[in-house]
């Protein structure tokens, strides 16, 4: 019996090491090629760990590439959006967890089949819809609508109010509170968790999104981090040091927020896939 | 608890049902500013945003893709309705049937085996096992990465001559192919970089292995019940509503996957179009040859087709897909 245990244990450890190591290995070439010089890059057999650390190509990566221009027009878009989805979809998700009205249900329902429409549906009409008002080449097209809500964070902030106890507003109720009152002083304090997490969701979607700036942005001064580097790219193929410290570059504020309010973030995404 | 103004409030409202018609309008107005009405009120003000959002922002441009999948629509010359032509020279477009080929092999291959890896990723890591932390941050980690950064160091690592991969299958003795400049091995590549990261699916099915009761692996260990059997009558039959929300997800996004293969590809589909992927030719055709309303009727087909496999697996869910306490 102890020797099963044993034998069943060694098997584990050595499927965990070996998918760990399968798992880590990209990222630690992704950074050992940012910090070593074209020599060592291309050696045989490659060189993990560089002899100097050596970081021309992060010098290269920021001048090079409009670095700090796209990296602020990728934060005032992020930045915007998740304020947008901060405001909103708690608004929608309390109208549908927590109030009575004549066609809730239906609508809510119309909300979680929205979900299923993909964007390369929409984005033809969408485009001429700014374009109409004169809003491409801006930033507005991917921040406006997130003020009216997306349809999966609604859902989420649902979920979310709806688990709260219900003797909560009847108590204010009969203060005599006002609907708005109890949605900002006492609904609004206890999402907390919720707003914060979608905000994490939409901070992330912004950054890393690439369709919606391909189409919607022309200049270079107005590209986004994930546009500007793709254009770079396009220009320079084999400029693989620069790139990959490029790469690591934009990859850094996300994992860096990831770290910073981790547990949240796993909560979010656990609790919105399956209490679906 | 029992404060009595809304009891009194109550009263008011049964006494001017029992009285007589001729107060209809003195009722009408208590009702109107009772908490039902008001809270009614307050849900509609509440959901106005959204409901304006869903108007402009998802059933407008779907009903108006879909008109213009009937029209010439292209911005330069002048929009006429042509009826069904649009659909009949996407039926006879090369490219079309290729990019949905393209799309749909890809798919085959990915959410099989996403849900394979993630499963199992899952169980192991929700083991007592030594580091448990750090190996959840580890495998999670690499979802984090834009699409960009990952299409990049992979183009990096599956370079056919310096590339670390071919690199390492050279140590075993293998000829490593030309990954991503290779046709047959095109799409295979891409499958492997989504599978490394598959973190959010991952922590999806570690949540609903979570959701299950110790209690049913105690009482088969009573039984006398070896791993296997476990994992075949315990968890897989509780994870399968996790299992289904992923493989619906999964499809969905296969479906319409777009900048892995663009940023791969800079938007050709090379090598030999296989990285032509669907949503990539209904972008060329709408932003680079500006032919919106053909561009449009590939939406509405896709949109469809993705409609359809929703509903076909939502029908055959009924089979397998086990719910706890139904």
């Amino acid at each position: 019996m102890k020797t099963q245990l044993t034998v069943k244990k060694i098997w584990i450890y050595s499927f965990l090491i070996i998918a760990g190591v399968t798992f880590a290995a990209p990222f630690v070439w992704m950074i050992s090629t940012s910090l070593k010089p074209n020599s060592q890059m291309f050696s045989y057999p490659p060189q993990w760990i560089p002899d100097y650390l050596y970081f021309e190509h992060y010098i290269k990566a920021v001048t090079d590439i409009k670095f700090f221009t796209f990296f602020q027009n990728s934060l005032i878009i992020s930045c915007l959006s998740t304020i947008g989805v901060m405001i909103s979809c708690p608004l929608a998700g309390y109208a549908f967890a927590r109030l009575k009205w004549k066609g809730r249900d239906t609508l809510f329902i119309v909300t979680l089949a929205v979900m299923m429409i993909p964007f390369p549906v929409t984005m033809v009409p969408l485009f001429v819809m700014f374009s109409k008002f004169n809003l491409v080449n801006t930033f507005l097209p991917m921040i406006i609508p997130t003020f009216f809500g997306v349809p999966f964070f609604i859902f989420l902030m649902r979920q979310f109010l709806k688990q709260l106890p219900k003797s909560l507003e009847d108590a204010a109720r009969i203060d005599g509170c006002s609907e708005f009152m109890i949605y900002l002083k006492i609904m609004l304090p206890l999402c907390q968790p919720a707003i914060l997490t979608i905000g994490l969701f939409q901070f992330m979607f912004s950054w890393n999104d690439f369709l919606q700036p391909l189409i919607y942005l022309n200049d270079e001064s107005m590209y986004t981090l994930q546009l500007g580097l793709q254009q770079f790219r396009s220009a320079q193929d084999t400029a693989w040091g620069p790139m990959m410290a490029a790469s690591v570059l934009i990859s850094l504020p996300i994992i860096a927020i990831y770290f910073f309010v981790q547990k949240a973030f796993i909560k979010g995404i656990s609790f919105g896939g399956v209490k679906g | 608890m029992s404060n009595p103004e809304p009891i009194q409030n109550d009263i008011v409202v049964q006494r001017k049902k029992d009285e007589e018609p001729k107060f209809k309008l003195n009722k009408k107005k208590v009702h109107h500013f009772s908490m039902e009405h008001q809270r009614a009120r307050a849900g509609i003000l509440f959901a106005t945003p959204w409901i304006i959002g869903l108007l402009l922002f998802y059933a407008y441009p779907l009903v108006s893709s879909l008109y213009f999948s009937f029209t010439n629509y292209n911005v330069i010359s002048e929009t006429k309705f042509i009826g069904l032509d649009n659909y009949v020279i996407l039926f006879q477009d090369r490219l079309f049937w290729k990019s949905i080929s393209n799309t749909l092999i890809y798919a085959a291959m990915f959410v099989p085996l996403s849900i394979i890896v993630g499963v199992s990723l899952a169980i192991l890591l929700n083991l007592p096992i030594i580091g448990q932390g750090f190996f959840r941050t580890l495998f999670f980690l690499p979802s984090l990465l834009p699409v960009i950064a990952l299409s990049i160091l992979w183009q990096w690592l599956l370079n056919s001559q310096i590339g670390l991969v071919n690199y390492l299958l050279d140590l075993i003795g293998i000829a490593g192919p030309g990954w991503l400049s290779d046709p047959t091995w095109a799409k295979p590549s891409l499958v492997v970089m989504m599978l490394w990261v598959i973190g959010n699916a991952m922590l999806i099915y570690l949540a609903g292995l979570q959701d299950i009761s110790q209690d049913y692996y105690e009482a088969a260990e009573m039984d006398g019940a070896n791993w296997f059997w476990k994992a075949m009558h315990i968890t897989l039959p509780l994870l399968t509503p996790v299992i289904f929300f992923n493989l619906i997800m999964g499809v969905i996004q296969a479906l319409q996957e777009f900048t892995l293969p663009y940023a791969l590809t800079y938007g050709t589909g090379s090598p030999a179009e296989s990285l032509l992927f669907y949503s990539m030719h209904l972008y060329n055709n709408a932003f680079l040859y500006m032919k919106m309303g053909y561009a449009s009727s590939m939406a509405w087909v896709l949109f469809i087709v993705i409609m359809a496999i929703t509903l076909i697996l939502f029908k055959t869910s009924k089979k397998w897909v086990f719910y706890q306490g139904d």
